[in-house]
């Protein structure tokens, strides 16, 4: 990596000292000036290596010890000291997989009607309306969940459902246990509702960069709008929806505070939705400050790290498509 | 040919998929409109009874006890001052450095690639690198350290807008200040930066309102504090940190102060948006 | 592009006798500055005055565009205190040209040029010219009005603080007289705190000459400096120039050949990226020694 920047940075130096020359003071000014700006950037490189390094490092006597079987034990035990990943990454993942089953379909119609359907003047004030849930603090998310959401949840709904879809086989092992308003499914409902603007916003973006004319021409057709869409704009737009999701996914899997206060911190794995769980990050802000002994802290930067991982891989696939996306616009062009 | 009847049964087929998609897309919209009517309504309505003068003068309470918010207000604010104090001027040269010097070589696009892996990094892990590199270090808590942790957050935002707000500068503008004789440097400095204040600044804005939420990352850094304290080198109150104890607290008047705060800072944080895109608005329309 | 750009030096010199430059091999030895004699003329052979000073000598200057060559083996002369004009169809390489002559191509880095371009007798192509300097001494309009996002008078005074610490009644003095020279002091004289994007297209681009020739540049380049502009605004421009003439060497690029029949004294016509005739511009427009002269001036390359 470090020979692929040198290369890089040595023709760029020479070429700005060409460019530049070497006697007076406006040369010397210019040739600072770049450098300097260089210094920052390299700074911002510097900031995520750093993160990555420093987790890695304080990983290390946890997954050294506890090897593969780290990611795969539930065990999570202060006291003996024994300590696995297996019930904070299911419980990330899970919440994640329920927030992106509800905010897909939802930030797909809000798209569609911002797009497709809202007159002009509706456009702004409801798609700014929708970006204002992503500048609401996840600790007010929090609070609202427990506080208001959670006692309506569990007084109204939860009995509801236990009841009726609780008997049925297979699936309703999802809905039983007692009517507690947390657990897994408020923590991926309130997830939803933080990354629907996410998600929302870049396929707003991306639907609007159908060519006019495509979209004309179906229409032209007889098509309906529902068919234009389907048709025309979903086919032409897809690797940049999938993007979005991505991106959107990227949130809800790292979001701390808001699911932190609903999750109902339980170190095991039910297989209800109304359960009690815990996630990466919940345990993280719960237990970091109190944990005791070097394994234990490890153990919790261990998990830290398997999260920047899972984030960061993400994010790459979110870029990858979203960059195809422009070049295949631009090849279009 | 297809019979009339057939034709006219397909096409009413088609409309009424139709309708029930477009339909299906309203109330997509409703129901993401009805959770921040929901969420907006019950921070007015829980918070707005506690905020009163005592909030701003007093400090927090022990439990039981009258008090307000003022220290972990002053040190919101201190906090996000050192924040902004470091991450702005980072982000903005990092951000002039792909825009004006590097735009299509291979670190430059190393170093957006990796600006937006620390723009969606989970921040809590942002909190835990500050707590490894700073809390650790110092041997205790700290208010420099809680700064430190929302610089981190605010670089990327700042680096971004502040490269696409660069990169709408005309070239032209560029050209005709080095034609008169202008060194590079002052060519950045005094045109470009002029055409894209209200851009950079929007970031900034953003930032801020970013920021200002923010609790993970200062658990592990600012922590907390129970009195009234300006001192950086020490644990320093802060509004998020303070708002989720309070609230996980068994208290009822500390619940009280918690929304009180919650209600504070979203709205704080909401003018800040609006002002941000009436801004860049303005520029928009302004060329 | 068209692949006819891309010919091979020999045919490129051979295609080039005549009043046009005498193609030389692209690379050759330095040497000096032969005396115009003979067949080694390079300048416009007649004109109003064929024996006033040289300002600019340019001499077999090719351009490179990554791997697109733009202009191949460039001489001619540019002439103290006259107006030369340089016509021929888009991407023909005419504001190419007239962007090697202060190097603003440089912020691009793909952008290069080889050759000489001799100003007062320096190559201004050699690596260790002070760009900055060499800008100074040469201002240049542009196609679409740039005003600074500033005051009407920092617009003007920010190039002459670049160079020059003036009192504020010198400066003050200095914009008024800017301004006057490019005829729009009577229009701005109660505004000048007023920014200058509120000025309309005509005014902007008086404004951005007003601004070039407050540094006193010894030459000015225009690049297509009307083509954005209304008939009237181009007319006021056009009078501005026959005034500045005497004072500055001025280079104007333009795809109206109207234009550089009214305002230049010297016409250079470009196709394809080389230079195919250059003299005086009553004697291309009435008299052109060459087919592609001809066809273009009477409209036959569309």
């Amino acid at each position: 990596m470090l020979g692929v920047f040198g290369s890089h940075v040595d023709r760029e130096t020479r070429e700005i000292a060409l460019r530049v020359g070497r006697t007076s003071r406006s040369r010397i000014g210019d040739a600072l000036f770049v450098h300097v700006t260089r210094v920052f950037a390299l700074l911002v490189l510097l900031a995520v290596v750093g993160i990555l390094v420093s987790l890695t490092i304080g990983a290390w006597p946890a997954l050294h010890k506890f090897g593969f079987g780290f990611l795969v034990s539930s065990q999570w035990n202060p006291v003996t000291k024994t300590f696995g990943a297996l019930v904070p990454i299911f419980g990330t993942l899970i919440t994640s997989f329920i927030a992106m089953l509800i905010a897909i379909p939802v930030s797909f119609g809000i798209a569609l009607f911002i797009t497709e359907l809202a007159p002009v003047w509706l456009k702004r004030p409801v798609g700014t309306a929708i970006e204002l849930l992503a500048a609401i603090p996840s600790i007010i998310y929090g609070m609202w969940g427990l506080f208001v959401f959670a006692p309506l949840f569990s007084a109204h709904v939860q009995p509801w459902v236990t009841e009726h879809l609780g008997g049925w086989p297979i699936v309703g092992a999802l809905f039983q246990g007692p009517p507690m308003g947390i657990g897994i499914f408020t923590a991926g409902l309130i997830l939803a509702i933080m990354v629907i603007p996410f998600i929302a916003s870049v396929m707003r973006d991306v639907f609007e960069v159908v060519p006019p004319l495509l979209r004309e021409s179906a229409y032209g057709l007889g098509a309906t709008t529902w068919e234009v869409v389907r048709g025309v704009v979903l086919p032409y737009t897809k690797i940049g929806v999938i993007g979005g999701i991505m991106l959107g996914l990227g949130r809800a899997l790292g979001e701390t505070m808001a699911v932190t206060f609903v999750i109902g911190n339980a170190h095991r794995i039910s297989p209800s939705l109304f359960m009690p769980g815990a996630t990466i990050s919940s345990i993280l802000a719960n237990e970091f400050t109190e944990a005791d002994g070097r394994i234990y802290t490890s153990s919790l930067l261990a998990v830290g790290l398997i999260l920047f991982l899972i984030t960061f891989i993400v994010l790459a696939l979110a870029k990858l498509l979203l960059l195809r996306l422009t070049a295949q616009e631009g090849r279009r062009a | 040919m297809r019979s009339s009847a057939a034709a006219t049964r397909l096409y009413r087929r088609r409309r009424f998929v139709n309708a029930l998609n477009l339909g299906a897309s309203v109330l997509a919209t409703a129901f993401g409109l009805f959770w921040l009517v929901w969420l907006l309504w019950t921070l007015v309505s829980h918070g707005y009874q506690w905020i009163n003068l005592d909030l701003f003068t007093l400090p927090t309470p022990p439990p039981g006890s009258a008090g307000g918010l003022s220290n972990a207000i002053v040190g919101s604010l201190m906090l996000t001052g050192v924040g902004v104090a470091i991450g702005t001027p980072v982000g903005v040269l990092a951000g002039t450095y792909l825009s004006e010097f590097a735009r299509a070589s291979r670190l430059a696009s190393v170093v957006r690639f990796v600006n937006d892996v620390l723009l969606s990094a989970p921040s809590i892990l942002i909190g835990v690198f500050i707590y490894n590199i700073a809390v650790v270090t110092m041997g205790h808590f700290s208010g420099w350290a809680g700064g430190l942790a929302l610089a981190l957050i605010v670089i990327p935002v700042v680096v971004r807008t502040t490269e696409d707000m660069l990169r709408l500068v005309p070239d032209s503008l560029r050209e005709a200040a080095a034609a008169l004789g202008a060194p590079r440097w002052r060519v950045v400095l005094v045109i470009v930066y002029r055409a894209a204040r209200a851009g950079i600044l929007t970031g900034v804005l953003l930032a801020v309102a970013r920021i200002s939420g923010e609790t993970a990352p200062l658990l592990f850094t600012a922590l907390n504090n129970q009195f009234w304290s300006t001192n950086m080198g020490q644990p320093m109150a802060n509004l998020p940190v303070v708002i989720f104890q309070f609230a996980m607290s068994p208290y009822k008047d500390w619940h009280h102060l918690a929304w009180a705060g919650a209600l504070l800072i979203t709205f704080t944080i909401l003018i800040l948006n609006i002002i941000a895109r009436i801004l860049v608005r303005t520029r928009k329309t302004g060329h | 592009m068209e692949p006819e750009t891309l010919l091979s030096a020999d045919r490129v010199a051979s295609v080039e006798p005549g009043t046009a430059s005498a193609g030389a091999a692209p690379v050759r030895a330095p040497r000096p500055v032969p005396e115009r004699s003979g067949n080694d003329t390079l300048g416009p052979q007649t004109g109003p005055d064929a024996r006033s000073d040289v300002k600019i000598r340019v001499r077999g200057l090719n351009f490179h565009y990554g791997k697109f060559q733009a202009l191949h083996d460039i001489s001619l002369e540019i002439r103290e205190r006259y107006v030369t004009a340089f016509i021929g169809p888009s991407g023909c390489g005419k504001t190419t040209l007239l962007r090697a002559f202060n190097r603003i191509y440089e912020l691009y880095p793909d952008q290069r040029a080889s050759g000489e371009v001799i100003l007062d007798g320096e190559n201004i192509l050699d690596p260790r010219q002070d760009l900055n300097l060499l800008r100074a001494r040469i201002g240049m309009v542009f196609q679409k009005p740039t005003p600074f996002p500033m005051s009407i008078y920092d617009n003007i005074a920010f190039g002459v603080r670049l160079y020059e610490r003036l009192s504020r009644t010198r400066m003050g003095e200095r914009v008024e007289w800017a301004l006057r020279k490019a005829a729009l002091w009577g229009e701005v004289k109660d505004k000048l705190k007023q920014t200058g994007t509120q000025l309309s297209g005509g005014q902007q681009q008086r404004l951005c000459i007003a601004r070039a020739i407050a540094v006193k540049p010894e030459v000015l380049l225009l690049d297509e400096p009307a083509s954005a502009l209304d008939p009237i605004s181009t007319a006021h421009i056009e009078e501005l120039l026959d005034e500045l003439k005497k004072d500055y060497t001025i280079v104007i690029v333009t795809h109206n050949m109207q234009q550089a029949a009214r305002v230049s004294d010297y016409t250079a016509f470009m196709y394809l990226g080389k230079l195919i005739e250059f003299s005086a511009t009553d004697r291309i427009f009435t008299n052109p020694q060459r087919k592609e002269t001809e066809d273009y001036i009477s409209g036959r390359y569309g």
